[in-house]
């Protein structure tokens, strides 16, 4: 079992690189650091990971683990948006005062 | 292992779970999708927004669940100090902000990976095992390698390269030991020392890492970093069979390896020399030799204001030195004198201008430029020769004509902007200090420039004044 579930993972991998590359190339210069603000918000989608681990209630050390997890990913996913958000709104194309 | 089994039978609680994070994937890459134009920028950023709030109520209502304290606990204190990372962190620190962001996903995905690990490792699979050594030991690595740069972005370590003789085959050993280990792992799940040999093999890499790149060098390394952090992710997608994981970390990962390899075509420089070459230490080349060495042309603010009231067209390039001086707004100022007055202004921006992918972008525009006048170096080399005036604010290494024109020079074959063909150039420094590469610049001697040094915000703001009173 543990094979054919690692080589779906693996489909699901190639594929999400692939497209991935398809749109990412697309971003101009302009936006990089936007996008590595927003690619660093969406990277703390570890929080679905940590959140289980800090609910499942096996132990005390596990739990503090998982729960200090999920507040390194909250503030990847809130600060990342957030700042993300800052910068875009920036990012403007204003009427030039004419001479 | 308390990961779902892709191929159970249905369960429809199972199916609601596995939905609400197909449905979050597919959001997210719809979000990056918005930011190939500023006008959609926003939108994608709140479709991604909302793909993420749909993955964790996702995952609240997951049966695993069952204690809430330590989960509020964690997203209390992840949102009081993501807030002000977030809302308060001036635009000139976004680079020192990216780094220490990176930290805290290494962070996360290292810490799950141990978990994982220790509640589970009597009875984990190889496969899973390898997933799980993979993602901490590149979690690990990213934290303590962002933390690094962190403090040499913020001046708190050194910023020129670190080095000490054989590095380059120390680094190699514990490169290859951490292969191994995992290697070793993944046939022998149950060896449960290796695993945190191989959990501190991953912090000492990091620090190893980064210990030897230079500021200049940092686009490359905050890039890496990046793709490491969501290479972790992905690996701990595959560790517990969740999907979302997989995608986001490919995307994570994906973007910030197509941004390095921007960053080093951009310095004309392969990965493998970013990463083992310790750049600006080495550098103790004859300034004669490069061919530099003649007069510079000192000139007051004055003489700068009097020569752009001359000027129909005005191009400005900006370097890390405008962050440091803190005087994107001042440049602004500057430029609207001189469109108020007829002349036409642009920027040029290098890809490796700063310390990040973008970074003067994000600056001019928080100081209100429109980005229609914001150029990329294909766009506007051409152009210099048709230029009036260049104003170099804080740049060095990204307009250094010895890229061109001198072989022997460390940064040959780099692209330049090609301020040295404008009729004239103004360059405010803050000295003759060599840029980071630690080249001579010929660009300062040619008969064409003229340097007014000082503070770039204020020789700026000196500029403006001269320019108001006469004009």
């Amino acid at each position: 079992m543990e094979c054919e579930n690692f080589i779906i993972l693996l489909y699901i991998f190639v594929l999400a690189i692939f497209a991935g590359y398809q749109v990412i190339s697309k971003v101009p210069q302009l936006l990089h650091t936007p996008l590595m603000a927003f690619t660093n918000a969406i990277s703390g989608i570890s929080l679905v990971a940590s959140l289980i681990i800090a609910g499942e209630g096996r132990n005390t050390i596990s739990s503090i683990l998982g729960a200090v997890a999920v507040a390194a990913a909250t503030i990847n996913v809130v600060g990342g948006f957030l700042i993300t958000d800052r910068m875009l709104r920036m990012f403007k194309k204003k009427e030039r005062a004419k001479a | 292992m308390n990961a779902y089994n892709l191929l159970a039978g249905i369960d429809l609680r199972q199916d609601a779970y596995l939905g609400a994070l197909l449905i979050a994937s597919l959001l997210f890459l719809l979000g990056l999708r918005g930011l190939s134009h500023s006008e959609t920028a926003r939108r994608g950023m709140k479709l991604a927004a909302a793909g993420m709030f749909i993955a964790v109520v996702g995952t609240l209502l997951d049966k695993r669940i069952v204690s809430y304290e330590w989960i509020i606990g964690g997203l209390i204190v992840g949102t009081v100090i993501g807030v002000p990372m977030g809302q308060w962190i001036p635009m000139t620190k976004m680079p020192e902000r990216i780094a220490l962001s990176h930290a805290f996903g290494g962070l996360a995905v290292a810490l799950v990976g141990v978990a994982e690990y220790t509640n589970h490792y009597m009875h984990l699979g190889h496969f899973d095992t390898g997933a799980l050594s993979l993602e901490v030991v590149l979690g690990a690595m990213t934290f303590t390698g962002s933390l690094m740069a962190f403090g040499k972005l913020m001046g708190v370590l050194p910023g020129r390269p670190q080095t000490f003789p054989g590095q380059n085959a120390v680094n190699l050993t514990f490169l290859g030991g951490a292969l191994a280990i995992l290697l070793f792992l993944t046939a022998r799940p149950e060896q449960q020392m290796f695993f945190y040999i191989l959990l501190s093999v991953g912090l000492l890499l990091g620090i190893l890492g980064v210990v030897r790149i230079g500021g200049a060098d940092m686009p490359v390394v905050i890039c890496l970093l990046n793709s490491y952090a969501g290479l972790a992710a992905a690996a701990t997608g595959f560790a517990l069979y969740n999907p979302v994981l997989i995608v986001c970390g490919a995307l994570d990962g994906g973007s910030g390896l197509i941004l390095a390899l921007i960053m080093s075509r951009a310095m004309n420089r392969s990965f493998k020399n970013v990463v083992f070459g310790a750049f600006g230490a080495r550098l103790l080349v004859d300034p004669v030799a490069t061919g530099a060495g003649g007069t510079v042309h000192e000139g007051t603010s004055e003489d700068a204001a009097e020569l752009l009231k001359l000027a129909g067209s005005v191009i400005v390039v900006p370097g890390y030195g405008m962050a440091v001086a803190q005087a994107q707004h001042a440049v602004r100022d500057l430029a609207d004198l001189l469109e108020n007055a007829g002349t036409s202004v642009r920027y040029a921006i290098h890809p490796v201008a700063g310390r990040m992918p973008g970074h003067m972008n994000v600056l001019l525009a928080e100081a209100n430029v429109s980005y229609d006048q914001l150029f990329e170096l294909e766009a506007i080399n051409d152009e210099f020769q048709r230029t009036d005036v260049s104003i170099v604010v804080g740049a060095n290494d990204v307009v250094n004509p010895a890229a061109k024109n001198t072989p022997g020079s460390p940064i040959f074959g780099m692209p330049i902007l090609n301020v040295d063909q404008s009729k004239a150039v103004i360059v405010l420094k803050r000295s003759m200090r060599p840029g980071f590469a630690g080249v001579e610049n010929e660009l300062f001697v040619q008969p064409n420039a003229m340097m007014v040094f000082g503070d770039a915000k204020k020789t700026l703001a000196e500029m403006a004044a001269a320019l108001k009173k006469e004009g």
